[in-house]
């Protein structure tokens, strides 16, 4: 409004008309020339010059005289607008009745001009550039500054508004002008003097707080998957798995788990170092003593006596290892048993022959492979005079002991004692135990083996949880049939059993040397009576074996320095040879059935193939170092032709047979060798035959 | 423990043996008869070499595993059994 205001008051001392639009033009161009004339070029000149300084004069202005122009007209302003209005009445809706509006506006409006600044983007910006052809940059400058271009154009309406204003005074229309003109030019209140003003609030000062945190450890993690890693990685995945199900399973008997894994705590922590290579040590030591024994290993293994060309029939022993345990040197071998299932395992029971000596004994097991120390060890209180190794559970070992008990030692388990033992309440023998003998598991899958002793008893044992059960079987007298009157009146008439054997086909059939030199054909079903009495020996049976391979065939040996073969449907030997020595044990072979070999106590081992020769061993050969030490025991290794002989002096002496003494009959060119328990018992029944045939003519 | 012991002491006398090493998984040895440096040195090429070995075993069967190295040289014979947490080694002239 005060611009308005001075407008007039402007227009009317320029002496120029107070018209309307037309008015308010030569005003401007007025004070322009004034601009001119002062020769200073204002805010809004300065464009001038791009234009050329012309003088522009609107077509529509007043010709006036100088006269004219120099006369002074006296006007008064008053703030009442002449033109305004003083009987406006209205209708009152309240009174019901016109009544006056004491109040008017007495605001006329003479001058409006819109802005001339135009934003470069808008529409009419672009139009007016359009219309000019000027370039762009001088654009909105210019339209600022031309009125007279500009003018067609946009002031068409406030020229006539103004116009409408100052002659109606309506009330509504500057305002309305005034909201064009702020929206066509909202930042633009003033044209001519543009002032900015800032102020600054106090910055706070910038502060920059940091902090580094302690880095996370580091390490550096390189690996190779190959395959293997990854299958243990698997495994050991799996097995946890398995471990979490146990777990889970296991959790009512969590308590006593955890007791036992104290334990188990226990012993693995004082073990901890060296235990754990308890495994490769006893490697080890094989390997070393492999070593060192090479040249022995290598003849075990390849060695053949080439001289046994040339020899015709005889052969020849070599010895190979030699097994001896520091701690039983003093203790005679009294028993030999392969391991039927490791043939490279054997067990030697050491005990006393002699009555007077009587002390502990000791069982021990050596491997093949380790000549130097016995695999296990077990030391006994009394003399072991027998033993037996399980066929099909090579881990169980029965033995029998010179104080009359019975045991069964398993390698499976720790400790040196054995898992059952006899004692007097369960039936044990009251003489030594002589024999003892593995036997086919029972109806119900228990384990059982047979003993027998000179206490005349041949009992049958039988492992039950964890007790011997035992059952006598026979008991043996002198007289033919077995005792039946009232016991301990007829003690006397009972036979010491020294030896027994099973017969390998017929199940109840079974033979018993005894110490008055007899041998008896018994059955397990007939307890009172023998099927057959063999007046055999003169002195103790020390052994008595079926062969291998025929069925009617047996041996027997004695201290009266001879060995028999007998038929057992036959009771007369069908073969007797005289050793010059009391014989300590005989053992066919298992792998011809005509080979046997015995021990004497002149320290010699005798090898027979009757096939080759009926008379006289094909071999005799001092096998000890001291002539005073006597053979007791000797055995055929199942697979390899080695035997093991022990001695009184607790020495196990393993030797192998030269090519001479394992012999097969030589076969005709081009014949294919048959083999088998077939040819074996033929070869034997062939020999018997021509035994019987002379008796029988004879007869 | 004890047991070990004495397989240990039994295999040291024997005949040729010249030394019982035993060691640990890392290659760091635990037990020796021998003196320090040649210790060191068995030990720590040995263990490489059994290493190499045993992945050699494996990568063709997984299943599959060292159980004895002998490694026979001009004067003497190394031998190794490695085991789960450790390997033994001993050296022997077996011509002795």
């Amino acid at each position: 409004m005060p611009v308005s205001n001075n407008n007039v008051v402007a227009s009317v001392r320029k002496g120029s008309i107070a018209q309307k639009a037309p008015g308010a033009k030569s005003n401007k161009t007025s004070s322009k020339k004034k601009d001119e004339e002062e020769g200073v070029d204002t805010g809004d000149g300065w464009d001038e010059w791009s234009h050329g300084k012309a003088l522009t004069k609107p077509p529509d202005q007043l010709e006036l005289t100088e006269e004219e122009l120099k006369t002074e007209l006296t006007r008064i302003l008053t703030a009442n607008n002449p033109h305004a209005p003083q009987n406006i009445v209205r209708y009152s809706f309240k009174e019901r009745s016109y009544k006056p509006t004491s109040v008017v506006d007495q605001m006329a409006v003479h001058f409006v001009l819109d802005g001339s600044l135009l934003h470069q983007d808008s529409d009419e910006a672009r139009r007016l550039r359009a219309k000019e052809g000027l370039p762009e940059e001088t654009a909105t400058v210019d339209t600022g500054t031309e009125p007279e271009e500009e003018k067609p154009e946009t002031p068409a309406t406030p020229v006539e508004d103004g116009g409408e204003v100052g002659e109606a005074g309506e009330e509504d229309r500057p305002d309305s002008v005034a909201s064009k003109t702020d929206k066509k030019e909202p930042k633009i209140t003033n044209q001519f003097n543009f002032s900015e003003r800032a102020s600054q609030t106090l910055n706070n000062p910038l502060r920059e707080r940091s902090c580094q945190t302690e880095p996370p450890p580091r390490s550096i993690f390189s690996a190779t998957a190959n395959q293997w890693e990854i299958y243990d990685a698997y495994a050991e995945e799996l097995q946890k798995q398995e471990k979490s199900k146990e777990k889970q399973k296991a959790v009512p008997s969590k308590k006593d788990n955890d007791i036992s894994k104290k334990k188990m705590m226990l012993t693995e922590t004082q073990s901890d170092d060296i235990g754990k290579v308890d495994k490769a040590s006893k490697i080890f030591e094989r390997m070393v003593n492999q070593n060192i024994f090479d040249d022995i290993a290598q003849d075990f293994k390849y060695f053949e006596d080439a001289s046994d060309e040339f020899r015709d029939q005889e052969g020849t022993l070599l010895p190979l290892w030699k097994f001896q345990y520091d701690k039983a040197k003093r203790l005679s071998v009294a028993a030999l048993c392969w391991n039927k299932k490791y043939q490279d395992l054997f067990a030697v029971g050491m005990g006393s022959y002699d009555f007077s000596k009587q002390g502990c004994g000791m069982l021990v097991f050596y491997s093949l492979k380790n000549s130097a120390f016995p695999e296990y060890i077990y030391p006994t209180s009394s003399g072991i005079l027998c033993l037996d190794i399980h066929e099909q559970h090579s881990y169980l070992v029965a033995v029998g002991f010179y104080d009359g008990c019975v045991a069964v030692y398993n390698l499976k388990e720790e400790g040196v004692e054995p898992v059952y033992k006899s004692t007097a309440k369960t039936g044990k023998h009251t003489d030594p135990v002589w024999q003892v003998r593995w036997q086919n598991d029972d109806m119900d899958n228990n384990h059982n083996f047979y003993s027998v002793s000179s206490d005349g008893r041949v009992v049958s044992w039988t492992l039950v949880k964890n007790e011997l059960v035992f059952t006598d079987i026979i008991r043996l007298s002198l007289n033919g049939a077995v005792s039946e009157g009232p016991e301990g009146a007829q003690q006397p008439s009972i036979a010491c059993g020294t030896s027994f054997d099973f017969h390998k086909q017929i199940d109840y059939l079974f033979l018993v040397g005894t110490e008055e030199g007899k041998i008896h054909k018994c059955s397990k079903t007939y307890s009172s009576q023998y099927l057959e009495t063999y007046d055999a020996h003169s002195m103790a049976v020390d052994a008595v074996k079926w062969n291998h391979f025929h069925p009617k065939v047996f041996i027997s040996c004695s201290s009266d320095w001879t060995v028999k073969i007998w038929d057992h449907t036959i009771n007369t030997p069908m073969f007797t040879f005289d050793l010059l020595a009391a014989v300590g044990d005989v053992a066919w072979s298992p792998y011809s059935s005509t080979v046997f070999a015995a021990v004497t106590t002149d320290g010699t081992v005798h090898v027979f193939d009757l096939n080759i020769n009926k008379y006289e061993a094909i071999c005799q050969q001092p096998v000890v170092a001291k002539k005073k030490t006597k053979l007791t025991h000797i055995e055929f290794n199942p697979i390899y032709p080695i035997i093991i002989v022990g001695d009184d002096r607790g020495y196990v002496t393993s030797l192998k047979l030269s090519p001479n003494l394992r012999k097969k009959p030589k076969s005709k060119k081009g014949q294919e060798m048959p083999k088998g328990p077939e040819v074996e018992v033929a070869k034997m029944e062939k020999l018997l035959s021509l035994l019987r045939e002379p008796e029988q003519s004879t007869v | 423990m004890a047991e070990v012991e004495e397989t240990l002491k039994r295999i040291q006398s024997q005949k040729g043996v010249q030394g019982i090493i035993i060691v640990n998984s890392e290659g760091i040895p635990i037990k020796t008869t021998l003196d320090n440096s040649s210790t060191v040195q068995y030990a720590g090429l040995i263990h490489q070499l059994v290493m190499k070995a045993r992945s050699t075993v494996r990568d063709i069967d997984p299943q599959n595993d060292l159980t004895f190295l002998r490694v026979r040289s001009k004067k003497n014979e190394i031998m190794i059994a490695p085991d789960k947490d450790y390997f033994l080694i001993v050296i022997q002239n077996p011509s002795d």
